[in-house]
């Protein structure tokens, strides 16, 4: 918000301070306005918060950060304010007020006091006012952005008394910034000037934003800044933050592209062993992922208290519930079909058809909420406007992880060296002592298995449902087919060079002509080279 | 071996078709339940399925129907789109029901709509959908646009503030004409062109990282912005948790969904989407005695007291307690009759006011703006005053501002133009 009055009503507020100063020691903890918070006038409710910061009270802090997290409530009994510690069904309760302990009480014996946007933001900028006095820097500068949003003449006041004792260098050149916002809505040309050179270098939002509207022209064309000098000083300013955010931006999309083309190699490198060195088509590819899913969320259900672990008791289970599955699928129907494909594919099918009406029929046809770790959500920045998302990160880390430990394992030990063999002449192998059959139920198994680890990493991006591998199917056939039948390396060029084209794509052609453009490309592609981008040389081709 | 895969597939078929044992067939009245227990709609569809048993069996406890007991024909479509007019010929032609209550999608009501129109058969349809459609034989009892999505956005223009929208939807019939009366709206309104955003995804979208950061950067232009989101059902949830993971709070840019519900967020870890909006003319959580009583019912007959319960669903339990009433009045189930009998019938909705069956099909709604809260339920922040009449056409759009529906003998038509005089389009 914009008032040009800002400083020159300082000495004014000042006076106002103090006359607040006096309201703090007039009103007594009890008389903290909470009754106002209670139905749904938010007007009211916006005043009490107000009123409620600024009384001073030792509670206040505590009362807003409970309000903010909805753990602010009214006891239905007798009408009295309480802090609950924890959404937990009974609640250990607290008094609003005075801080006592209050034993504990069922949920249904009390109301929560409901918020709205509007709110949240008002108690986000009331809440940093009160961190700005706080002795860890990294919370004063959180605190001192956080007010940047919305900087009323008392943030400003009260910034302007505190950036020269400032210590930490980033907070007080965060404070500048701020305090630069404010002078640029002044009415004063050359304090809107200083107010932008002040501001010149920043990358938060909200400098951009207070920049574009210098800069923004009405429907007539003519500028709404009437200063020359200010407006060449704020495009300036507003030209290197573009082409600074350009320059991440490129990094950004590589990004997303690198992590779109993961998952779709996640999903992938299963069936490059099931299809690509078995040959079968194996249509329940997609189901062993989805078990993979759904173990995750099992696996969370039995531990409830160590959500933050889960995923890694999930990867190993989630390996062996998928792998098991395969290995029965293989040994019951497939070993049947070899050198069927079209009776395979159909089988295969019908075996999907039958685990996802399994699933919908043990876990209910509705998706089932599995839980993100708390290290895997937000986001690592990285310099001041490049943001990755952590569970995008670990994907990509997990993903390579499993690849490399698959490619470990076809190139070095016995298994993988049978399971070449099988693949590449049968009858000779089994000629020199390979028992095929079995090879073959444990390749299966683990190209499923490898199929569940994806899951297991999908549940943290998607839906967990029984419709969650046939959303995957078509994705990992194209990446095999692509990448080549039988190559495990074309099949990790096919998932990233897939996944960073459709993210160069997505932004001027949108997400659905992204993915036509792509699977047309595929269709041309696969036209001109039907083996894909590294097809099998030497005897092994024919096989 | 052809033979043998057919026969295989009319069994199967014909054990999908779940049907409660006819004591007395002549005794009972029949009412078809056309709802896909399987497939991708079978997550929000089944629970309809439910309702209707319950709505039916509540019934048959009070004594049943003129003297007679209802009977409830399920038919499973399997999320297929064809197969839904297959299986409403059935009901129709084959189990005589005397009226249907089913289909979600816009495209399966499109589908059984020439069989309805043919047999003259009369479906209730619950789910809030795109409007431009009123026909003799269904009954709209879920919102038009003009209850969810315009007061919505009035909503958010007026109480929030917002100067710049971001229109997203799933690439299909319902969010591109919504997001089509929306941008006429919104012009309406003197919002320039430069302001609105429209982003149209696939169905089961999971890879949102380019479209959120798109947001974000439409929203760094100096106005407070809005996503409203005609996202469909699965999707929602990548999203929500790109926006959660990319730092975009509901503070900053609020979502405001049409298509989540209680029963979508009970899949979802709701933490991260606090404070985020939907749009709807019911929530589980409005403090009313006739919803208590309804999610007390609905508890005891699923037999789980941790079910949600829904708009949609509620839009079946005014619609059912409508046809009951169209029934006695008209004394008889002949679905003409029962066409005439059922305008102007009332019947109280779960919010606590009366909703209305109007000339046009559709019915008077209340319409809530609720924030998720962490519960997986939604606070109600505001709401209509009063009732919004359902407007089968929209009158935004400048072709359909001269379309009326009325199916009174006045003009018995559901796609009049108000300009030529002239009745056109539909079969009535």
């Amino acid at each position: 918000m914009s008032l040009p009055y800002a400083f020159r009503l300082l000495r004014s507020l000042a006076m106002l301070l103090a006359l607040l100063c006096a309201a703090r020691i007039a009103l007594a903890e009890t008389e903290l306005p909470l009754a106002a918070l209670q139905g749904l006038d938010f007007k009211a409710k916006a005043a009490a918060i107000s009123a409620i910061a600024d009384s001073g009270s030792p509670r206040a802090e505590a009362i807003l950060n409970a309000l903010t997290d909805g753990r602010l409530m009214l006891r239905k009994s007798d009408q009295r304010f309480v802090i609950i510690a924890a959404a937990e069904d009974p609640a250990t309760l607290t008094d609003a007020l005075d801080g006592s302990a209050l034993g504990s009480e069922p949920l249904a014996g009390l109301k929560k006091i409901v918020i709205n946007n509007q709110l949240r933001l008002q108690l986000r900028a009331e809440l940093a006012r009160m961190q700005l006095a706080n002795p860890d820097p990294h919370a004063r500068r959180a605190a001192v952005e956080a007010l940047a949003a919305d900087p009323t003449p008392a943030v400003i006041a009260s910034l302007v008394e505190a950036a020269p004792k400032e210590q930490d260098e980033d907070v007080a050149r965060a404070m500048q910034v701020v305090i630069g916002l404010a002078q640029i809505g002044d009415a004063d040309p050359a304090k809107r000037l200083e107010g932008v050179q002040a501001v010149t270098g920043s990358m938060l939002g909200e400098v951009h934003n207070r920049l574009t509207q210098l800069v923004a022209r009405n429907p007539a064309g003519e500028p709404l800044e009437p200063s020359m000098d200010v407006r060449i000083a704020a495009g300036a300013a507003l030209r290197a933050i573009d082409q600074r955010r350009a320059r991440y931006e490129l990094i950004q999309t590589v990004f997303f592209g690198l992590s779109l083309g993961f998952v779709l190699v996640l999903a992938a490198t299963g069936l490059a062993i099931t299809f690509g060195v078995m040959g079968v088509i194996n249509m329940a590819h997609g189901e062993m992922m989805m078990l993979g899913a759904y173990t995750t969320y099992v696996v969370q259900q039995a531990l409830p208290n160590h959500i933050e672990a889960s995923i890694f008791i999930a990867i190993p289970a989630a390996f062996l519930v998928a792998g098991l599955v395969g290995i029965v699928i293989e040994r019951g129907i497939v070993r049947f079909l070899y050198g069927r494909p079209l009776e395979t594919l159909l089988a295969t099918f019908g075996v999907s058809l039958f685990l996802q009406q399994v699933v919908r029929s043990i876990f209910s046809p509705l998706n089932r909420a599995v839980a993100t770790p708390q290290w895997m959500s937000g986001q690592l920045m990285v310099g001041d406007a490049l943001a990755l998302t952590w569970n995008r990160l670990y994907i990509i880390i997990f993903s390579a992880l499993v690849f490399a430990a698959l490619l470990a394992l076809l190139r070095f030990t016995a298994l993988g060296l049978q399971v070449r063999a099988v693949s590449q002449n049968r009858a000779m192998a089994r000629a020199m002592g390979v028992r095929a059959g079995w090879v073959d139920a444990l390749t299966f198994g683990l190209g499923s298995g490898v199929a569940g680890l994806a899951g297991v990493a999908l549940s943290q991006l998607t839906n967990v449902g029984p419709n969650l591998g046939q959303s995957y199917i078509i994705d990992s056939f194209m990446v095999v087919v692509f990448g080549g039948v039988g190559n495990l390396w074309g099949t990790l060029v096919a998932g990233l060079s897939l996944g960073i084209a459709n993210k160069f794509l997505e932004p001027f052609a949108g997400a659905v002509l992204a993915k036509i453009l792509v699977l047309v490309f595929i269709i041309l592609f696969i036209q001109k080279w039907p083996r894909g981008l590294f097809p099998q040389r030497g005897r092994s081709a024919e096989a | 071996m052809k033979r043998t895969f057919k026969t295989l597939v009319t069994s199967m078929v014909a054990a999908l078709v779940v049907s409660t044992t006819p004591v007395r067939a002549e005794d009972t009245i029949k009412v078809g339940v056309l709802h896909s227990l399987s497939g991708t709609m079978a997550i929000s569809e089944t629970t309809l399925k439910d309702t209707m048993l319950m709505l039916i069996d509540e019934q048959n406890k009070k004594g049943g129907l003129l003297g007679k007991k209802l009977e409830a024909v399920v038919v499973d479509p399997a999320s297929n789109w064809p197969l839904f007019a297959e299986k409403a010929r059935e009901l129709l032609a084959k189990d005589k029901v005397a009226a249907v209550f089913g289909c979600w999608t816009s495209v399966s009501r499109k589908s059984v709509l020439p069989v309805f129109e043919e047999l003259n058969g009369l479906l209730f349809y619950p789910v809030q959908y795109e409007g431009e459609e009123s026909s003799k034989n269904v009954f709209y009892t879920g919102a038009a646009p003009n209850q969810q999505a315009i007061p919505a956005v009035d909503y958010l223009m007026n109480e929030v503030g917002v100067k710049r929208w971001v229109l997203a939807g799933t690439d299909y019939v319902y969010p591109r004409t919504t997001n089509k009366i929306l941008e006429a709206y919104l012009k309406d309104k003197g919002v320039a062109a430069e302001d609105i955003m429209i982003n149209y995804t696939p169905f089961g979208h999971s890879d949102w990282q380019s479209i959120v950061s798109d947001i974000k950067k439409f929203g760094s232009a100096g106005k407070k912005t809005a996503v409203v989101s005609t996202i469909n059902g699965d999707a929602n949830v990548p999203f929500y948790k790109e926006l959660g993971n990319q730092g975009v709070s509901a503070a900053d840019i609020p979502v405001v969904a049409f298509s989540v519900g209680e029963e979508e967020l009970s899949g979802i870890d709701t933490k991260p989407l606090v404070g985020h909006l939907a749009a709807w003319n019911y929530f589980m959580s409005v403090d009313a005695p006739a919803n208590a009583e309804a999610i007390k019912s609905w508890h005891t007959f699923i037999k789980n007291d941790k079910r949600t319960f829904n708009d949609p669903m509620e839009a079946h339990v005014i619609g059912f307690n409508m046809w009951v009433k169209a029934v006695e009045k008209a004394k008889s189930t002949d679905p003409t009759a029962v066409q005439k009998a059922i305008i102007g019938v009332e019947s109280p909705n779960l919010t606590g006011g009366m909703s209305k069956m109007l000339p046009n099909h559709h019915i008077t709604k209340p319409v809530l703006i609720g924030e998720i809260q962490a519960n997986g339920q939604f606070e109600t922040v505001w709401k209509t005053e009063g009732l919004v009449p359902g407007d089968a056409w929209s009158d935004f759009l400048p072709e359909s501002k001269i379309i009326e529906a009325d199916w009174t003998d006045a003009l018995n038509c559901g796609n009049y133009n108000t300009v030529t005089k002239k009745c056109s389009g539909q079969n009535f």
